[in-house]
């Protein structure tokens, strides 16, 4: 394999910072080469992880079955109260139904399903042969909606209909009709929506923790714990504070325009970027200082707790190597920082659908000799993370064993992470688990690092 | 209670599932194709349904899986993927350097009306395949059957496509295999081994799917059927099927193309189908049953009969695949054990009637196979009628936990504990295996729930 190079059209979606190197113009926001092992997924895997951690709502998938085995209960969106979310609903289209149209079968699931559960709201999302078949979901939708008098909304995330993007886009789309339908009369002048934060390991509540105790009303998160009556009254608050800014800035704008509600872009990882969240949220609300004085007082009292904490990880981690890859731009930032904190590098930095904004603010970041790719695949990622050095890989459930084959150290910072690493305390997690991971004795037996019999 | 939604009124369904008993047919084939040696899996569709295919293999093997797509997008649901798939084909092979491609096609480009066949030919005929290199496919819509579905097309494509008939039948038996883990196709491989049996296992996913630690990230790992095996299959003395559902397919194709006569066998798992292959495998091959092969029946009687009262009676609710379900419930009943309740959301009348015949041993038991055969239904069921022991994949440790009873996990997928790729199940050993994970989590439970008079040390 070490012949393989780079997919031929894929050399602008690579860059490498150093001297002399060709002005960066770094090819993005394309779709995946035919033909190529692209780590990528589809706009309804976009559209069903952002809605997915909507607890009260159902979560119906139009199509055949594979959609809703696939995404049954893959994402760790933790829910303080109803678990409905947990659930997988399929119409399980059949080869007749392909020919005949799944229209009425959509309709009676539908109707079984509010009937049988009681959701709050409904979320038809259509899969790929949907429209093909001439399916009107729209139509559906609407007349259940009538018959049952709870929101049933279409989210068209046909898999082939653009990228992932595109499917937060269609998630946003549909929460944007929620939003608007539920009573603000008493919600508090200091209020904000988090949006983009999905409670993985229960990170939202951390995250809401820091700002109720500022003193500021969260009137929802989305959708992280998210609850359809509080997405309802989401036009009430007074700021959105918008993290994972790729599946959420779209609404966060559609916000802006029809309510008029500005929008911030955050990241909760890593210390400063953790305490530039709370400083940015209390800044908004001059008139009441007693929530910058809050957000201070919060950041020195946990700063003050973890960074002796981190300390004791940073000898054992000065000098080691990471590579970033993951579903994100914004996130890469946070996580370059964080692990600088301890004395790490970034020597391979990555993401499945950064813009070309991200990368340049990436590129800036990122120290001499940093590799800076878009839409990786397992070749690219093996060959620079061996040419490299890693030591480190971050990533989701698709690198991780790759990580694990070459003898690399693996942190997953996606779906599958079991703690949460959000927040000072997901700081010290963070570093908690590479720490773990980089230094953990089996990496000895690891032909690469000299182990051999 | 995650379930708590679950209602004990058993209500027929209109179409709709609930927490499916089964996936679609495209992620069997890619599992199937990575079982021939440098092979390149491709999915005919959107860039999701490879990716979701790719993090459930992973998921459920802990090991890297590499798969290419067509990555689907608007003009080509317009035009036909046609395109899609020739530009595929040049990529792969110029930068991946497969000696296999194998194609299955996916809801999409099936409703659209992509012709897997004509497209291939087409690339054949264009000069898109390398000197020495392969193209084959097998059509796996999702709208028909299920994941187990699409593993017999792709098996019976590789039969099909790979076979020749020379003329010159060879001293050697097609074991095809049906769905099962690397590690049972490497016991069938040692098995065979034991017995003195020349065999072409396909295919054959051990030293892919189970590949040690190198330092090395081998995009095609050693294992897999290769193709002069695939070839040679066509001349063969025989074909056993493993698997009516899953293996059977592959048989049939051999038979029509080549004229290598077979037999259908249930999968090798408990005492009695094990016993079936054995003595099916030692007549097709010509060998006899050696000692070491008896002694290790020997054992797995042992342990049945040393432990029977632990077995005797119990209740059971399984679900899962056709040729997994089959010889299981015949070995829990073998065991002295009663399936009670039995969901596979893959449909099939011959599965039906399989399970029929071997559950006249299981009175008043529960089957349903096919739509709206799903989790919710296996659930409400054990509402209505509590069991002792439940044996499923991951997705039953849901039910396991709400309703408080002992789990074992088997089958497809298993994403949340390891072994199903390093210890097999077929076989006796294999057997031995079951028989150990069961008794283990219904004496574990025996002991944390004993009162402590009746806590005992010896069991």
């Amino acid at each position: 394999m070490e012949q393989i190079g780079i997919l031929e059209g894929r050399e602008k979606q690579i860059f490498e910072k150093k001297e002399g190197a060709a002005a960066f113009d770094i090819s993005c926001e394309k779709t995946s080469l035919s033909g190529s092992v692209s780590q990528r997924a589809c706009v309804f895997c976009g559209s069903r992880v952002v809605l997915y951690p909507v607890a009260d709502a159902l979560h119906l998938v139009h199509g055949p079955i594979g959609c809703a085995a696939y995404t049954w209960d893959i994402r760790g969106s933790v829910s303080s109260g109803p678990e409905l979310h947990r659930l997988s609903f399929s119409t399980d289209l059949q080869e007749m139904d392909v020919i005949y149209g799944g229209e009425k079968k959509l309709y009676l699931s539908l109707i079984e399903l509010i009937e049988k559960f009681s959701p709050k709201a409904a979320f038809i999302y259509s899969t790929c042969i949907i429209g093909l078949i001439g399916d009107d979901i729209d139509a559906v939708c609407r007349k259940v909606q009538q018959e049952t008098g709870i929101p049933v909304l279409p989210v068209h995330s046909e898999g082939f209909k653009g990228t992932k993007k595109d499917g937060y886009k269609a998630a946003c789309t549909a929460l944007m009709k929620l939003v608007g339908t539920g009573p603000i009369e008493d919600i508090s002048p200091y209020s904000i929506n988090i949006l983009g934060e999905f409670n993985l390991a229960g990170e939202a509540w951390i995250i809401r923790k820091y700002y109720e105790e500022m003193g500021i009303e969260v009137v929802s998160t989305m959708t992280g714990d998210g609850r359809v009556g509080a997405v309802r009254r989401a036009h009430g608050a007074k700021l959105n504070v918008v993290q994972c800014s790729g599946s959420m800035t779209s609404l966060a704008k559609d916000m802006e325009e029809k309510y008029g509600i500005p929008y911030i872009r955050v990241s909760y990882f890593g210390i400063e970027d953790m305490a530039a969240a709370l400083y940015d949220v209390a800044k908004h609300f001059p008139d009441r200082p007693e929530i910058m004085e809050k957000a201070r007082e919060i950041v020195s009292r946990e700063v003050k707790t973890l960074y002796p904490e981190l300390q004791k990880f940073k000898q054992a981690l000065s000098g080691k190597k990471a590579a970033i890859y993951v579903g994100g731009a914004f996130k890469t930032f946070s996580l370059i920082k964080a692990l600088r904190s301890v004395g790490m590098s970034v020597v391979l930095a990555g993401s499945q659908t950064g813009n070309k904004d991200d990368y340049l603010a990436l590129k800036e970041m990122c120290d001499e000799g940093t590799v800076i790719v878009d839409d990786s695949n397992p070749v690219e990622l093996s060959k620079f993370i061996l040419e490299k050095e890693a030591d480190l890989l971050i990533g989701g459930v698709k690198e991780r064993p790759i990580a694990f084959k070459l003898g690399v150290a693996f942190c997953d910072h996606n779906h599958e992470r079991k703690i949460p690493l959000a927040g000072f305390e997901g700081m010290y997690n963070f570093i908690l688990e590479v720490y773990q991971s980089v230094l953990s004795p089996v990496w000895q037996f690891a032909p690469r690092k000299g182990g051999s019999l | 209670m995650l379930l708590r939604h679950t209602t004990s009124e058993v209500k027929e369904r209109e179409g709709l599932t609930i927490n499916p008993a089964k996936t679609c047919q495209p992620i069997g084939a890619m599992y199937a194709a990575l079982g021939i040696h440098g092979c390149l899996p491709h999915s005919h569709g959107s860039q999701g349904c490879c990716a979701y295919h790719r993090s459930t293999l992973t998921r459920h093997y802990k090991e890297p899986v590499m798969a290419a797509t067509s990555s689907f997008t608007e003009g080509a649901s317009v035009f036909g993927g046609q395109a899609n798939l020739l530009a595929a084909i040049d990529t792969i092979f110029s930068v991946y350097d497969p000696d296999i491609i194998a194609v299955h096609s996916t809801c999409l480009s099936e409703t659209i009306g992509d012709d897997l066949q004509q497209i291939t030919k087409k690339a054949l005929d264009d000069g898109k395949i390398p000197e020495g290199k392969h193209i084959i496919y097998a059509a796996t819509p999702s709208f028909v059957g299920s994941h187990v579905t699409g593993y017999a097309n792709m098996v019976a494509g590789m039969a099909q496509q790979f076979a020749v008939s020379t003329g010159e039948k060879k001293d050697q038996v097609n074991l095809v295999a049906g769905w099962m883990e690397p590690s049972d196709m490497r016991e069938l491989k040692r098995i065979s081994k034991e017995m003195g049996a020349k065999v072409v296992l396909f295919p054959d996913t051990s030293d892919v799917l189970d590949a040690p630690q190198t330092g090395k990230h081998e995009f095609y790992p050693k294992g897999g059927v290769t193709v002069p095996e695939l070839r040679s299959t066509g001349d063969s003395k025989c074909s056993l099927a493993l698997g009516c559902i899953s293996a059977e397919p592959a048989a049939v194709a051999l038979d029509k193309k080549c004229g290598v006569p077979f037999e259908t066998l249930d999968m090798p798992i408990g005492i009695s189908a094990t016993d079936r292959f054995v003595m099916a495998l030692s007549k097709a091959a010509g060998v006899k049953v050696p000692d070491e092969i008896t002694a290790e029946r020997g054992r797995l009687l042992d342990v049945m009969t040393d432990m029977e009262q632990y077995f005797h009676g119990r209740k059971v609710a399984l679900f899962g695949d056709p040729d997994q379900l089959i010889p299981l419930t015949e070995f829990l009943l073998d065991l002295g054990m009663q399936p009670k309740h039995i969901v596979s959301g893959t449909p099939g009348a011959r599965f039906a009637k399989r399970m029929k015949e071997i559950l006249q041993r299981a009175p008043g038991a529960n089957f349903k196979n096919g739509l709206n055969a799903d989790m919710f239904l296996l659930h409400q069921w054990i509402k209505n009628e509590p069991v002792d022991l439940l044996i499923g994949n991951t997705y039953g440790k849901y039910i396991a936990r709400d309703e408080d009873i002992p789990f074992v996990r088997y089958g497809f997928p298993i994403l949340d504990r390891i072994g199903h790729s390093y210890f097999p199940s077929v076989g006796y050993t294999g057997g031995l295996r079951l028989a150990e994970k069961i008794l283990g989590v219904l004496m574990d439970r025996q002991d944390m729930k004993a009162k402590e008079e009746k806590f005992e040390l010896v069991m």
